[in-house]
């Protein structure tokens, strides 16, 4: 596999728009061609050069390409967005936008996330070694479906709407998630180790969710099934008590969601 | 000289003058169409020969929703629409985006790249006006007119419950120079009045809470009054109990209705010469029939109502429509009948937006997307298309998809190539529900329409029935010199090579407006200028002082204040006022 390594070179001022850094846009292109392809700033664009120091050639295909972001690139937005094989090691933290509508290939970011990482998310991995902040996995503005499929794992706690109409694939929080976690979920899975705040799993109508901490405030209109323990989903396991729920009978008369919910750190549900 | 031209040798529709398809010349001289030009004026003319290509007068939409306020709630709640759809900017044109619900500037643009340059929007809400205004004045490339919303108004409503129908007129032309509109379209009569409190009405004779007035009345008196007037067009109508299954009965009364109305047309403007007489025939234009024409009970036993009012409107001859295609895909449902758009929401649980006009009319906004899996939608897809190939005469019949509620016009061209195409129809019937050819009669229609029966149903008719035929929709000595060439060789026309007919449709390979070049192949090559057409209707004095008395009392029911109502001349590009004379 070829490695391709991008190293920061100057402070950067208006965030930069890179979604050209993709295996797909870098296959087959050499050490000068990809530092000529074209980033907007603002109104302007520019070549990848004016920000980054390129190390090395792609492969010939997405597959055979992987890239290493270094430096800050807390400013630097949309990396990875739509790629669909190989991989990319962001070592730092990143902006917004990243992995959005990825369709396959590894993302691996090791800092902190802004918002709309994995929206749309088709496909592949991303992990985010740090936390993430609002709409992880999560349906655009104003669109109905979000994530179809792929992987998200965050490590740390991510913000409001993470999952918002997820219909596929699976979203892994290690820490804590804000508001409206799953919001209009209607398939996949999402599993949160830490706390939830409040609007969990609202106006769901199928898919999986399971809260291993305590929600804050509960969704009213989750109806109590029975208790399971020791879940498993493929590969990802929750071990410990957990209460079943459907719903959202709000929104439909017959819930295909279903919500599990630690039942030591909720005793009063 | 700008705006001389001559299209040479192409093979022209001009159904206004009877020419199908005759290999003809067609000579404009600044902006105007004239039987030849001067060896002089030949000196600086434009020559483009259209040797084996279709040349029409250019499109005429006569209903679609490109300006005012629920075009702009649709933007505002679809920010997902902004990136289906994107266009960058060149030296002379804006950029936009939006897909069901463009940007003004995009729209002007997509609407000349298809070879229309008039369009007029449906549905004025009389408070709204200035606002539509703004917003057509910005929408480039395109003639435009509005219609007013005038079947829920509290004073048309009292005059007509009164019965005092001198003064229904004198509201009404004094409506439409006030707003700079062009004619009378009524929504759901009598029926939105009631969506502020939670309600509608069911039937024709279903009298409203507090007016008291029924639907039947409204329909009657707006017709009435249109005619005392004089107006350009008919009056506009969208029935009563629309997306309700079952409603092709209220529709069908409805059109009985006007049957012995005559169309009194009286336009003081200088005609274009035409063979076939272009004033209208018509007292009553039905619109977006499609969402009229429903069949059954519920949505279980839901289909086709359309033969039934087409068989009617086959036998008679005092109805015109327009179709109300659905060509599947996104859409987004908006019009003044806001119980409606409330239903639909609450069946799709879209996005809902819902306005009350106050004293005037309302409006609801909802997200929708057709789907070829649906049955309801299948079997609407194929109900919009037997709105057409149902009615014998393409003279009775328009070719629309209620922009953008079946679907946006930009889908115009897929419309006309299932109208021509047998094939292309089987095939869209083979990837949809079997729902679309059980429950309509579509399925054993084996009609082909002509490229003549296409340059009616989007030109000439148009033209014809909203009154724009003394100067659009024909290629009559005196008319605008607005011209489309489709690269379209009729003599090697294959309507089994449907997907070419689409492609040709969509990017007109000269769109013409004022005898200039305003796009060609798609590319936008210059702005012309715009005009916007209302009309300027009279009657007695006496009347209007009468009238205006009622409004200035009632006007304390208003938010605001009467001399911020009318919409002034500045806010209007061009403003075209057509002379309409009821006093003779």
């Amino acid at each position: 596999m070829a490695e391709v390594i991008l190293t920061v070179n100057t402070e950067i001022g208006i965030k930069v728009e890179a979604d050209v850094i993709t295996p797909d846009t870098f296959a087959g292109k050499n050490k000068s061609e990809i530092e000529s392809l074209l980033v907007w700033q603002g109104p302007k664009e520019f070549p990848l050069s004016s920000f980054f120091d390129v190390e090395g050639d792609a492969g010939s295909s997405a597959e055979e390409t992987s890239i290493v972001v270094k430096g800050d690139t807390s400013r630097v937005k949309r990396i990875g967005e739509k790629m669909t094989a190989g991989k990319i090691t962001v070592e730092g933290s990143v902006s917004m936008h990243v992995g959005s509508q990825m369709e396959g290939g590894e993302l691996l970011v090791k800092g902190d996330a802004d918002s709309w990482a994995g929206m749309e998310m088709k496909g592949g991995l991303l992990h985010i070694e740090g936390n993430a902040r609002d709409h992880v996995g999560c349906a655009y503005r104003g669109k109905w479906v979000g994530m179809s499929g792929g992987r998200i794992v965050v490590d740390g706690n991510a913000n409001n709407n993470l999952g918002g109409g997820i219909s596929g694939g699976e979203i892994i929080v290690g820490g804590n998630v804000g508001h409206y976690c799953g919001i209009r979920q209607n398939g996949g899975l999402i599993a949160v180790k830490g706390n939830a705040i409040r609007a969990v799993a609202a106006e769901m109508t199928a898919g999986t969710m399971v809260v291993n901490g305590t929600i804050e405030r509960f969704s009213p209109g989750f109806e109590y099934v029975t208790n399971e323990s020791d879940l498993k989903f493929d590969d990802i396991e929750c071990p410990g008590n957990f209460k079943k729920f459907l719903g959202d009978n709000a929104i439909t008369k017959r819930p295909k969601g279903t919500l599990y919910v630690n039942q030591a750190a909720n005793m009063d549900l | 000289m700008a705006g001389t031209i001559v299209i040479k040798n192409g093979s022209v529709y001009d159904p206004l003058n009877e020419v199908n398809g005759d290999k003809q010349d067609i000579f404009i001289k600044n902006g105007k169409v004239v039987s030849e030009l001067s060896d002089a004026d030949m000196k600086d003319a434009k020559v483009i020969d259209a040797t084996g290509k279709t040349v029409m007068p250019g499109g005429v939409d006569s209903h679609s929703h490109i300006a005012g306020a629920k075009v702009n709630v649709g933007r505002m709640m679809r920010p997902e629409d902004g990136y289906k759809a994107t266009m960058t900017k060149t030296d002379i044109t804006h950029s936009g985006s939006g897909e069901t619900v463009p940007s003004v500037y995009m729209e002007g643009y997509e609407y000349s790249q298809m070879g229309y340059t008039t369009v007029f929007e449906a549905a004025v809400p009389p408070m709204e006006a200035r606002h539509t205004h703004e917003e057509m004045r910005s929408i480039p490339m395109l003639d435009m007119g509005g219609y007013l919303v005038l079947g829920n108004n509290w004073f048309m409503m009292r005059y007509l419950k009164e019965g005092d129908i001198d003064k229904a007129a004198a509201y009404v032309s004094w409506m439409m120079k006030t707003h700079k509109t062009y004619g009378i379209k009524c929504v759901n009569p009598a029926g939105v009045e009631n969506w502020g409190w939670g309600k509608n009405v069911s039937s024709l004779d279903e009298a409203n809470i507090h007016f008291e007035v029924t639907p039947r009345e409204m329909i009657d008196g707006l017709t009435e009054v249109n005619e005392m007037l004089g107006m350009p067009m008919s009056m506009h109508l969208h029935a009563n109990n629309l997306g309700h299954p079952g409603n092709f009965e209220t529709t069908k009364e409805s059109l009985k209705m006007s049957k012995n109305v005559k169309a009194k047309q009286d336009m003081g403007v200088e005609w274009a010469e035409t063979k076939i007489d272009p004033s209208r025939d018509q007292s009553v234009y039905l619109t977006h029939m499609m969402f009229n024409a429903f069949g059954g009970t519920s949505w279980r036993d839901f289909e086709s109502g359309v033969k039934p009012l087409t068989d009617y409107i086959n036998s008679t001859d005092h109805i015109v429509i327009d179709s109300g295609c659905v060509p599947f895909g996104e859409a987004t449902c908006m019009t003044g009948d806001g119980p409606s758009i409330h239903d639909l929401s609450v069946l799709t649980g879209g996005k809902w937006s819902n306005t009350d006009v106050e004293l005037e009319c309302g409006s609801g906004v909802c997200p929708f997307t057709y789907l070829k899996s649906n049955p309801v939608h299948s079997t609407q897809w194929a109900m919009g298309l037997e709105c057409l190939l149902l009615i014998d005469d393409p003279w009775k019949a328009i070719m629309t998809t209620d922009s953008p509620n079946g679907g946006p016009f930009t889908k115009y061209p897929l419309v006309m190539s299932w109208l021509m195409s047998e094939k292309f129809r089987d095939q869209t019937f083979s990837e949809c529900h079997p729902w679309a050819n059980d429950r309509s009669t579509l399925g054993g229609v084996d009609r082909e329409m002509s490229l003549y029966d296409i340059a009616i149903m989007t030109r000439a008719n148009t033209s014809k029935t909203i009154g724009m035929a003394h100067r659009k929709g024909s290629f009559g000595i005196g008319a605008d010199g607005d011209v489309t060439i489709y690269d379209i060789d009729p003599s090697k026309i294959d309507t089994r090579e449907y997907s070419d007919l689409i492609n040709k449709f969509s990017t007109a390979e000269y769109t013409v407006k004022d005898g200039q070049i305003v796009c060609h192949n798609g590319e936008i090559t210059m702005i012309p200028e715009k005009r916007t057409y209302y009309t300027d209707a009279s009657v007695p004095d006496a009347n209007e002082k009468e009238m205006l008395k009622d409004v200035q009392e009632w006007f304390r029911y208003y938010s605001h204040g009467f001399n911020h109502y009318p919409t002034p001349e500045k806010y209007l590009m061009n403003p075209t006022a057509i002379k309409v004379n009821a006093e003779q």
